[in-house]
């Protein structure tokens, strides 16, 4: 049975909206205009026990008005929902015990005591007995390379010791499915490399299901075999990461580093140059010619150095996005 | 049972260290609630007690007594759930198997004793200023009175969760709490003791909830004749009306949350 499975699923907010200066406001204050905003718009997908998934979209697509969804903080408009058996929305205690959200921007460990003393109110609050739940923040905060930090408090930590105490807060109820919104998110890259490892660890060992939004793809690439991407609240892509590359980039990305100067027409028919800068070459080649292109590309010129790969990802989907939003701008236009 | 312990331990606990934090400013809450002491002073001087046929001791009791109980009944939920509503600091404690209102009263109870060091503080500075004001309540009126004075705060409480599920509809609803307070105010007991009321007044004030939380246990600690068991009937009987109210307006106000700012 799939931990969480969601179909047609749908929110929609409806504000209110103001124009600017005196006579905006007295016209909202007399009569107020609404507007219907579709967050997300009839998404389905299921996601099976164990999987790590990433949710990929830009700012404003609908990733974090899912998230609140699966987690039962707010109500879908429309669509059915399940998390591990259970309609979020109800908040039943039983689903909470199983789920968990950790969202980078936000703590729900207290600012001005030591993580020592929230995890202790967390402990009760989902029925760990003491000698259980000092075993557990044990061996969590081994995992997390966490030790004194635990009895400072909060305020005192760095921005990556409060993530990890964060996380260690969030799963010290052992949940069977995370929801991580951002969880990286301002952290440098030896910290980001740590909470990345300690994921991978945490799915390894306990079979948790694991959603995780990101805006750094190095956190994707490292832990998420499948990725969901989002955009204005639709669905766009459900698969594997290289799946969504190909999908987005049927090219792959060929450098050279040559012996001899050539003129840039010399590269004609081997692919699209890129860049040509002295001995630098950078040529876009389809993938379903990139081996007979290399092995003429050898052939031709005295390669001193060859590299291929796939251009960077968050490139592809800023590219993909800045398009859509030029077409759709386009058809706007009478 | 025992989980049910176990978690107001920990919270009790947890929230006294945290207002232990924020001892300075709950000194300065507490040096706010001299109103009672303010009216006491405008009594004596005006001889309007004797004209209610109030002795200066029973007026100076009463005013003690109301100072004492006003220490104890502060409620600030609102404002800290709405703050939190607002931040999106109300998100996370939502995800837990536990309503965050019992993350509130534990807050509540802990900053009242954090606060009772400074409330003695200040009826020691009352007995100096003023000698002979002070008493010492008998045992029973202490009892009472610390049991009514529990009760109108939980009472207190109840009444402000009603207002506070409003925060589900509006940003800003800590600005009703505010239509709650001149009520409050005059029909307390705060100003005035319930007995120097006009009969017709009288009556209004005592079908309404406020009378409960300031007059009753600030009579009761006094040791001025009370029917202890009308005032605690009343304050349950107001419960059970309030109670049902504010659970099925918290449910609603779930159904329209939109987690903003998380």
């Amino acid at each position: 049975m799939s931990t969480i499975r969601a179909r047609d699923l749908a929110k929609t907010y409806r504000i209110s909206e103001k124009q600017p200066g005196l006579a905006g406001t007295l016209r909202h204050l007399v009569n107020r205009r609404h507007r219907e905003v579709v967050a997300v718009d009839r998404i389905s997908f299921t996601i099976e026990p164990g999987e790590i998934v990433g949710f990929l979209g830009p700012n404003g697509a609908g990733k974090t008005t899912t998230l609140k969804m699966l987690t039962g903080l707010i109500h879908p408009s429309a669509g059915e929902l399940e998390v591990a058996g259970y309609q979020p929305w109800r908040r039943q205690a039983a689903f909470l015990r199983q789920i968990t959200l950790v969202m980078g921007n936000r703590q729900q460990l207290i600012w001005d005591l030591p993580a020592l003393d929230s995890l202790r109110v967390n402990a009760a609050v989902y029925g760990i007995d003491e000698p259980e739940a000092r075993r557990r923040i044990g061996e969590l905060a081994e995992m997390l390379e966490l030790g004194p930090e635990l009895q400072r408090p909060l305020r005192k930590l760095s921005l990556g010791q409060r993530m990890k105490t964060e996380l260690l807060a969030a799963l010290l109820h052992r949940p069977a499915v995370l929801f991580l919104d951002e969880p990286t998110l301002g952290l440098d890259v030896n910290a980001q490399a740590r909470v990345r490892d300690f994921l991978a660890d945490y799915n390894r060992r306990t079979g948790a299901t694991v959603l995780l939004t990101s805006h750094d793809m190095g956190d994707i690439t490292a832990l998420c075999p499948r990725v969901l991407l989002i955009h204005q609240g639709q669905l766009f892509h459900d698969g594997s990461l290289a799946a969504l590359t190909q999908r987005l980039a049927p090219c792959r990305q060929v450098r050279l580093e040559l012996e001899h100067l050539h003129p840039a027409e010399a590269f004609a028919g081997f692919g699209t140059l890129e860049a040509h800068q002295g001995h630098q070459v950078r040529l876009l080649v389809p993938r379903a010619q990139l081996t007979e292109r290399v092995a003429a590309l050898l052939e031709r010129f005295a390669v001193v150095d060859l590299e291929v790969s796939d251009p960077p990802i968050e490139e592809l989907i800023g590219g993909l996005f800045r398009q859509r939003a030029a077409a759709a701008a386009a058809g706007a236009e009478p | 049972m025992r989980r049910a312990w176990r978690v107001a331990r920990a919270l009790l606990g947890s929230q006294y260290a945290l207002m232990l934090e924020y001892r300075a400013e709950i000194a300065l809450w507490a040096l706010s609630g001299v109103l009672p002491l303010i009216m006491l002073g405008v009594w004596s001087g005006s001889g309007a007690g004797a004209a209610a046929g109030l002795t200066p001791q029973q007026l100076s009791h009463y005013f003690l007594a109301a100072f004492v109980v006003r220490q104890f009944t502060v409620v600030w939920l609102i404002h800290v759930f709405e703050e939190d509503a607002l931040q999106g600091r109300l998100s996370p404690l939502l995800l837990q198997p536990l309503s965050p209102l019992w993350r509130y009263l534990a807050s509540h109870f802990s900053e009242q004793a954090t606060r009772v060091p400074f409330v003695v503080l200040m009826l020691v500075v009352v007995g100096l200023a003023a000698p002979g004001v002070l008493w010492w309540p008998s045992a029973g009126a202490l009892l009472l009175g610390a049991l009514a004075i529990l009760a109108a705060f939980l009472l207190r409480f109840l009444l402000q969760v009603i207002v506070t599920t409003l925060c589900f509809w509006s940003e800003r609803a800590a600005a009703l709490d505010r239509l709650l307070l001149i009520p409050y105010l005059f029909l307390s007991g705060l100003v005035a003791p319930l007995d120097t009321f006009p009969p017709a007044v009288r009556r209004l004030a005592l079908a309404t909830p406020f009378p409960w939380m300031v007059d009753f246990p600030a009579r009761l600690l006094a040791g001025e004749p009370v029917n202890a068991a009308l005032g605690f009937g009343a304050i349950a009987a107001w419960c059970l009306v309030l109670l049902p109210m504010a659970h099925l307006l918290w449910r609603a106000g779930l159904r329209r949350y939109s987690a903003m700012g998380a």
